[in-house]
């Protein structure tokens, strides 16, 4: 018996004592692969074909995609630093987007709009944030290997301490001033938080706005520069030290530690990262919402967000910030065509809205099946 | 693969008995104390607060049968090496399928029980063998795969509860004339079948007897099961895969059985549960199913990688009994649900707990 310890799958995987510490390779580009352009073709092709059966013109379809890109390219963008250090997909961004909005319920409550009432809520989700994704970060380093199921039921561990905190604590236990928030009952916060203060203070910062088919259109220029700079920021960030440090954790975990990298406190930093992104996501998409739906908004920013990611071609342990954002356009261009495609097919926009639940799952669950395929 | 313990851990089994109470109160750790103590207390408020104790009880027992034999269906999974079957829902759906068909041709009583279980079960082992088959493909990943995988079977079905060919105008919504209702009503005449058998009361609390004698009837055959050839061939593969197919046991096959097995028993425990429920739940539903059903073999004492029938029904009474005591107790004390929100920290603080135990890689 004790010999199959010895010649477990560990060992097997640590290189040769000789072996010279892995200089991290200038990134090869990645060569696109079947799935890298099909399964991007396959998506905009649906939307298309929902689109023409719908009867959506061009137009109406900006107006929808302006609104929705600028509210959800942060928060798929977030997921790109842990792909790159070999955590797959970070499913405990949910607890990024929880920091975003215990910030956002603190700048409510103190009454702070504006972009001054934005800002603080930045700065503020950041420590929240950090604190969060140690958590996390210790967790997946406790499980390494199945981070991803870790993630998951971490969002859903986390959602029961935040209702805990804002459904019971608030008002009973954390004195509240603010009772127009609270529930009747005297305690608990509301279903719905109006973010009236803060709504468009980031998308209209400079306000442009552009008439289409005779009705004005926003166009959120800043909070396109703020995509922009995340984008960039992860470009940049691959670059560093600590960049190519997480490439080689990635690739190898087991090689970069013999080569001396501080594994799991890179690990560590890359969740923190991921986490403090998603914050600042969840922000965005809020600002431009202007609701804050206290205990359901978190809930599906996981699912929606990594399947957006997918849907570009991306899998479990290669991510571009370039397939971030064509996965960002293509879902949520699928999001908005499908019950109204729903509707034209059957007459029912039911089977829409189930079609693009089905398809967010589904494309998830093909990429972990295609990821654990081929990693055998 | 990564596990070593198991091997290990088997034998303790059968060591005299103070080594084993040992291992036993080893094995109680924390979070079982806690949860004890958690259920003690609801209890204890209960008391105080001069609750109807025996209704309390007549309502744990029949949550306790009628969601065991789910809890049952994840401990060949673990036998077979496949992990926490978080896919549950697979098998739930075949369960759900079995038993729309026959509601949909209006078979009522026990003929109804006995075709839906038996059409759930046909369902259930060609899904599970394709479940199995790509389980073995894609190892080490089996939990986030079954996780999704559930996932998206529930969102397609519900596609299909909408689009597919029933007609029975008890099942389908009055307006439209199409498309399943969310919830399906079993009726009076044919609802609690298994709970009424035998049912009696004792110091005011009331037995489910048949319920309960089919979940302890499962038990046995599973644990009878596994003593026999395939069951410990199953068994001697999770623990030992290159010493097993030494032996000329193929843990391809094993796995696909061991999946086949928790497949089936998902199908069968949906068919009671529904029974019990009076309801027949479809759409999204069974999305979330597998959670609690998880963290109850857990509170038992599993892990990820061992179980034994003393956990399922150890976790059984203990999560179940909370689940239905702390609505009514908790609400004596607070306002609003606050059962949800203990439900949710207990549930998967207990599956984060046994996903990062260091002493189960």
């Amino acid at each position: 018996m004790s010999g199959t310890h010895t010649s477990g799958s560990a060992p097997a995987a640590t290189p040769p004592a000789a072996a010279p510490p892995p200089a991290p390779k200038p990134a090869a580009r990645p060569r696109p692969s079947l799935a890298g352009i099909g399964v991007p073709l396959l998506f905009a092709l649906l939307c298309v074909f929902g689109a023409w059966v719908a009867h959506l013109t061009p137009e109406f379809l900006l107006r929808e995609m302006l609104s929705r890109f600028a509210r959800n390219a942060v928060i798929v963008l977030s997921l790109l630093i842990p792909v790159l250090a070999g955590l797959g997909l970070n499913f405990g961004i949910v607890l990024g987007a929880m920091a975003g909005q215990v910030a956002v319920i603190f700048v409510t409550y103190w009454k702070i709009g504006g972009i001054a009432g934005f800002a603080l809520a930045a700065a503020l989700a950041v420590p929240i944030a950090i604190l969060f994704g140690l958590g996390t970060g210790a967790l997946f380093n406790r499980s390494k290997g199945r981070e991803m199921v870790t993630g998951l039921i971490a969002g859903f561990f986390s959602n029961g301490l935040y209702q805990l905190l804002f459904l019971f604590a608030v008002g009973s236990v954390i004195p509240w001033h603010a009772q127009n928030m609270l529930l009747p009952q005297g305690y608990g916060l509301r279903n719905t938080v109006d973010l009236i203060g803060i709504q468009y203070a980031l998308d209209d910062l400079i306000k442009v706005h552009v008439t289409l088919e005779g009705s004005p259109v926003r166009v959120p220029v800043v909070t396109f520069v703020f995509i922009a700079l995340v984008c960039a920021f992860n470009l940049f960030f691959q670059r560093t030290r600590l960049g190519q440090e997480l490439r080689a954790m990635g690739q190898d975990p087991h090689v970069a530690a013999t080569a001396g990298i501080p594994v799991d406190r890179n690990r560590l930093i890359a969740t923190v990262l991921s986490t403090v992104f998603a914050a600042w996501g969840q922000l965005f998409f809020l600002q431009n919402l202007g609701t804050l739906n206290t205990y359901s908004s978190h809930d599906q920013v996981g699912i929606f967000a990594i399947a957006a990611l997918l849907v570009s071609g991306a899998t479990v342990s290669r991510a571009t910030v370039g397939q971030a954002l064509t996965g960002t356009l293509l879902f949520h261009a699928l999001f908005v065509i499908s019950p109204l495609a729903g509707k034209a097919l059957a007459g029912d926009a039911q089977i829409g809205e189930y079609f693009r639940v089905f398809v967010a799952y589904a494309v998830i669950a093909v990429a972990l099946v295609l990821h654990a395929w081929r990693k055998k | 693969m990564a596990e070593r313990a198991p091997a290990a851990a088997d034998q303790a089994e059968r060591v005299p008995l103070g080594a084993a109470l040992r291992e036993h109160l080893r094995e109680i750790g924390i979070p079982r104390v806690l949860i004890g103590v958690f259920l003690l207390l609801l209890f204890g408020v209960a008391v105080a607060t001069k609750m109807d104790i025996p209704s309390l009880l007549t309502d744990c027992l029949l949550r306790i049968g009628r969601n065991g034999i789910l809890v049952l269906a994840l401990l060949p999974a673990i036998q077979g090496g496949i992990g926490l079957n978080f896919g549950l829902p697979l098998g739930i759906i075949c369960g759900l399928l079995g038993c729309v068909i026959t509601l949909n041709a209006s078979v009522g009583g026990w003929a109804w029980f006995w075709l839906a279980t038996a059409l759930g079960v046909a369902f259930a082992i060609p899904v599970g063998l394709a479940y199995g088959w790509l389980l073995n493909r894609t190892r080490g990943q089996e939990m986030m795969i079954g996780t999704y995988l559930g996932f998206s079977i529930v969102s397609g079905m519900s596609i299909f509860w909408i689009m597919a060919p029933f007609h029975n105008p008890e099942l389908v919504w009055a307006i439209g004339g199409k498309g399943l209702r969310t919830t399906l009503t079993l009726g009076n005449t044919f609802d609690r079948l298994l709970d009424r058998l035998g049912e009696f009361k004792l110091a005011g609390v009331t037995i489910p007897t048949g319920t309960l004698a089919v979940f302890a009837g499962l038990c046995i055959l599973v644990e009878l099961f596994f003593r026999t050839r395939a069951g410990v061939t199953i068994s001697a593969a999770r623990s030992n895969p290159r010493f097993a197919r030494a032996c000329g046991i193929s843990d391809s096959r094993t796995r696909v059985q061991a999946t086949v097995l928790t497949t089936v028993l998902a199908a069968i425990g949906i068919v009671v549960f529904c029974q019990s429920y009076s309801f027949v739940q479809l759409y999204t539903a069974p999305l979330y199913m597998a959670f609690p059903v998880v963290a109850s073999l857990l509170i038992g004492g599993a892990s990820v990688s061992r179980a034994t029938l003393t956990h399922v029904v150890v976790g059984t009474v203990l999560f179940q009994s909370i689940l239905t005591v702390a609505l009514p107790v908790t609400s004596q004390v607070v306002a609003g649900d606050f059962s949800e929100t203990a439900r949710l920290i207990i549930q998967n603080g207990m599956i984060l707990y046994a996903l990062t135990r260091r002493a189960d890689r």
